[in-house]
């Protein structure tokens, strides 16, 4: 048995049995951040904190959902629209959520880009991070099937019918997933049981390996600087906090950040309350009917690129470039070949690479929406073709970069 | 490390075991998620031929599926060619499209436009002819021919009878 004194708060207690402030001191008051960085640095957080609302939001939706697929439309669209109080609040705060929740992620992605924050040393933060980002589009998706309305019925159909792989014909594999010949009871029950359970369990471990990767190389900085971190640790505990390059994560960063959480969530909550609607598609109000498609399938907002690059080129093809574009974010710490950590700014080539992929991407997602027709096939192909040379021609233009 | 070396058996053979369990659970997962068979059971249509309109495209409901059928104008037949007339179906005089009614692009059902005779897919602006023959990218086949049979005018889906099978001999379904 091991010994222990007498304690004399509370706090004492716990720290004798869970070492509360070691874990305290060496997970926020002795996790050092730079000062050199900006409001984008608080992405991470908000992110953090619009989860969080939709775990919250979530259960309570839970808890009026029916997952069959006769009583799932209307046990959204009335029993918690119209007779749960509140039950408006939930849905709005969840859809509003999960798709503001894809706007921050893009804007910390292009942030990591921009600044560099995906090299040396700092390429796991990278990968799993975009694995949070697999995750939260699988999340997302399951999610969108459940109020059974024809978008999610048929959105179901287009994204199982993508296993059949083109001209392999795999139509086993997308009755497997399906549990039936089109989306039915099986299909439903699967999708609920992925987005209530096993993405979310998913998406939480992956958040604790996502911080723990950067604990190591800490979190970049404006200048993309090889900061000595203990060091600057040390002229900080030692009392010259002006001379340090470096604040403490808690109670200093923390404060800044949750600055900006709070102006976040003035904005999110400006869109639940007023402007809900631009998160639910007028179509998926419409209870599913496998006899009738929609005459325009398209998906959520985040997903219009990557959809877009699927569409203007014929299957296989198309289908190839598709993988391609959900694959070659992951490969980006090695496929640019310069060792420079500076923001894009200064680094040549790759400012007018990071600026064209950036405005390629935004066409891409303007065209997914319109119909597939005439000039918007044409941009449409175009865009497309360009986002595939551009991931081609990074190494290329990355590898005689100078030396910042 | 005599220790060491019964320490590394035991882990083996325990690793060993796991895997084999660990094969027999992706089994049984793989198993659970395949269509029940009261799903698969619920795999036959019949539909009375002798009601259809000339011109008007029918939609019958078989395994989930939208099935076109279609009873073509002796206009439309005269003007088909060798290989549109090899997938009519025929009963008595008249000749009918009988198809699953999915673009084979991604799955959409394409609408009928019969000022045209012909298939329009609303989703990525593909095109099939009257007899559901790709003749607009992307779907990249004609649409599929299901199993059926014929009974005096009835159409059993679901049942590969002579003149299905002749079709696939004949090399009219993939």
């Amino acid at each position: 048995m091991a010994h222990f004194e007498k304690a004399h708060s509370l706090e004492e207690w716990l720290d004798q049995r869970l070492a509360i402030k070691t874990l305290r001191r060496v997970l926020a008051e002795e996790y050092w951040i730079p000062k050199n960085i900006n409001f984008l640095w608080a992405m991470g957080m908000v992110l953090a904190v619009t989860f969080g609302i939709l775990v919250v939001s979530g259960i309570f939706l839970l808890c009026y959902y029916q997952p069959n697929v006769n009583l799932a439309f209307d046990s959204v669209n009335y029993t918690i629209m119209q007779e749960v109080e509140f039950g408006w609040l939930w849905r709005h705060v969840h859809a509003v959520a999960a798709s503001v929740v894809f706007l921050i992620i893009y804007i910390h992605m292009f942030t990591g880009i921009y600044y560099g924050s995906y090299k040396k040393g700092r390429e796991l933060i990278w990968i799993s991070g975009m694995l949070l980002f697999v995750s939260f589009s699988a999340e997302a998706f399951s999610g969108y099937m459940l109020p059974w309305g024809q978008m999610s019925y048929w959105a179901g159909m287009v994204i199982t019918n993508l296993f059949s792989l083109g001209s392999l014909e795999l139509n086993g594999l997308v009755e497997w997933i399906r549990g039936d010949y089109v989306p039915g009871q099986a299909f439903l029950n699967r999708f609920f049981m992925l987005h209530v359970f096993l993405m979310p369990l998913i998406i939480m471990a992956l958040i604790g390996l996502h911080f723990g990767t950067l604990r190591i190389p800490h979190v970049n900085n404006q200048d993309g600087e090889e900061i000595d971190f203990e060091e600057e640790a040390k002229k900080y505990l030692s009392g010259k906090k002006k001379e340090a390059k470096v604040i403490r994560f808690q109670p200093d960063f923390l404060s800044k950040d949750m600055f900006v959480v709070a102006v976040f969530l003035i904005f999110f909550f400006y869109l639940v309350f007023w402007h809900y609607d631009f998160a639910m598609d007028p179509i998926n109000f419409d209870p599913a009917d496998g006899l009738k498609t929609p005459t325009h399938i398209y998906p959520e907002w985040y997903f219009l690129w990557s959809y877009e690059i699927l569409r203007p080129f014929p299957k296989d093809p198309g289908l190839i470039a598709f993988g391609f574009a959900q694959v070659i974010f992951f490969l980006l710490p090695f496929l640019d070949r310069s060792p420079n950590v500076a923001p894009a700014s200064r680094r040549g080539k790759f400012a007018v690479w990071f600026w064209v992929l950036l405005v390629d991407m935004i066409v891409l997602t303007v065209m997914g929406k319109l119909p597939p027709m005439g000039i918007y096939s044409t941009i449409g192909l175009l865009a497309a073709s360009l986002f595939i040379i551009l991931w081609i021609a990074l190494p290329f233009i990355t590898k005689n970069e100078k030396a910042v | 490390m005599a220790d060491n070396g019964r320490r590394d058996f035991m882990g083996k053979v325990f690793g060993g075991w796991a895997a084999l369990g660990g094969l027999g659970a992706l089994y049984a997962a793989k198993k659970s998620w395949d269509p029940l068979p009261s799903v698969k059971a619920a795999g036959f249509t019949k539909v009375d031929l002798s009601a259809a309109e000339p011109n008007v495209l029918n939609i019958e409901k078989w395994r989930g599926k939208p099935i076109f059928i279609l009873k073509k104008t002796p206009e439309i037949v005269a003007k088909q060619t060798k290989e549109e007339s090899a997938r009519d179906v025929v009963v008595g005089k008249d000749h009918f499209l009988v198809c699953i009614g999915l673009c084979t692009h991604l799955g959409c059902i394409p609408a009928y436009r019969p000022d045209k005779h012909d298939f329009k897919c609303a989703c990525h602006g593909g095109e099939f002819d009257v007899s559901g023959i790709n003749t607009l990218p992307p779907p990249p086949s004609p649409m599929v021919i299901p199993p059926f049979k014929i009974e005096g005018t009835t159409l059993i889906l679901g049942e590969e009878g002579p003149e299905y099978k002749k079709m696939k001999e004949a090399g009219v379904i993939a």
